[in-house]
């Protein structure tokens, strides 16, 4: 049987003080050759400083059809959010 | 480089009204469609075959130009070129795995290449016969790829429009570097001019055809306007190129190789003569005179490359045991 090449998760870091941000993918191996790809395939004008890569297999994403129950306080919890307070302007900034 | 106008898509789709109108919704509201997101077949396949004939036009079009590195006339031409080309390579693989978002997987992709099943820009089955041609890719090939690609930085489906700007942000880099070659050699000597022409002549044409067939020919594009795929027809990419490349034709005292080019003030644009498109099938087809050469190419460092993949694989199988062994 013909073994495929796993794919990885190409995550970088543009500058100290930022998060790594998800790129693209890559075939590879394993996790140094998946270093070197990553870095010759995403990182060929100063786009970063740090690389991490992640086996795609190991990603659990959460289920698209459940976005709403997931993800939709903002729509009946409008108290979580500083407008929903009145402030006295005599207050000032707050 | 880059995908010419999409060849035989077709978006079909067998879904409801009601899911299709609810897809169209998000489309119309601007909403990026991501991976996992419910979308019609026809838009996947669509998809699919865009994206996939983009990234194989990438890789094939590292052959005419890597045909050159080794004789670049200096070190500066020479590091220029293999950085483009470099470039080109990068702009295959961010596209693959655009495509692998929607499920297809890179050994079919690699196979429908190989097998000459999937298609690739017409472009590339033309020969690069002199040094002048490098110089003529950059300016036309790259400045026509540019046309096409920057409306597809807002292509609905995120993964291709975030690769897309990837992509843009590396093409200027290639189109300067060939108009700059083609200046030292148009302000050159007479021969070097004559050189510079000669391509310009071979490479016209065919870079006008790189946007596709004329809207009024091109089936199932009205599908892929309406689902944001592609934002500007072949038509209207075609006529912006035309108008930005004939004042850079100027420039150089070069002639381009259509008598009926003229400026048209009532549409603020220029005319061109009529396109073969005869030619433009043949060569899309396979036809064209480098066809064969570039899928053998193709082939063999698929097949050269083999035991590299077969021993990565098996080294890594051995480190894998051998670290489960010591935990
Ligand atoms: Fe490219
Ligand atoms: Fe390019």
């Amino acid at each position: 049987m013909v073994q495929t090449t796993p794919l990885w998760e190409v995550f970088i870091r543009p500058r100290n003080g930022l998060s790594h941000k998800h790129v693209g993918s890559i075939h590879a191996a394993d996790e140094v050759l998946a270093l070197q790809a990553a870095r010759d395939v995403y990182t060929r004008r100063g786009e970063g400083n740090s690389i991490w890569v992640v086996r795609s297999a190991d990603i659990h994403a959460s289920d698209p059809d459940q976005a709403a129950e997931n993800f939709e306080p903002t729509a009946d919890k409008i108290y979580r959010h500083p407008t929903f307070y009145d402030i006295p302007e005599e207050v000032g900034h707050m | 480089m880059y995908s010419q106008g999409l060849i035989g898509a077709d978006g079909r789709t067998t879904e409801s009204e009601e899911f299709l109108a609810r897809f169209q919704a998000r489309i119309d509201a601007e909403e990026k469609i991501e991976p996992t997101d419910a979308m019609p077949e026809g838009y996947r396949r669509t998809l699919v075959r865009q994206i996939g004939q983009h990234a194989h036009s990438e890789i094939v079009g590292m052959l005419p130009e890597g045909n050159w590195i080794t004789r670049a006339p200096s070190l500066r031409r020479k590091a220029a070129l293999l950085a483009k080309v470099q470039d080109e390579g990068g702009h295959g693989l961010y596209l693959y795995c655009a495509a692998e978002t929607l499920g297809v997987s890179r050994e079919e992709m690699t196979e429908e290449l190989l097998t000459g099943k999937a298609k690739y820009s017409s472009i590339f089955n033309y020969p690069t016969l002199s040094w002048a041609d490098i110089g003529i890719i950059g300016w036309l090939v790259d400045g026509a790829a540019i046309m096409n690609q920057i409306p597809l930085c807002r292509c609905s489906y995120g993964p291709y429009a975030r690769a897309m700007i990837r992509v843009c942000k590396e093409e200027s880099f290639h189109q300067r570097q060939g108009y700059e070659l083609c200046m030292s050699l148009a302000f050159g000597t007479p021969e070097q001019k004559a050189m510079v022409q000669d391509a310009l002549n071979r490479w016209w044409w065919p870079s006008i055809m790189m946007f596709g067939p004329h809207d009024a020919d091109s089936q199932h594009s009205d599908q892929s306007m309406a689902w944001k795929i592609k934002r500007f027809s072949n038509d209207e990419l075609r006529q912006k190129f035309i108008d930005a490349t004939v004042p850079q034709a100027e420039y150089l005292g070069l002639t381009l190789p259509d008598p009926d080019l003229k400026w048209n003030e009532e549409k603020g644009g220029y005319d061109h003569g009529p396109i073969d498109w005869s030619e433009f099938w043949r060569v899309v087809k396979g036809q064209g005179p480098m066809a064969r050469d570039r899928i053998k190419a193709r082939k063999k460092a698929w097949d050269e490359g083999a035991w590299v993949r077969e021993a990565a694989l098996a080294h890594a199988e051995k480190r894998r045991a051998r670290k489960m062994a010591a935990e």
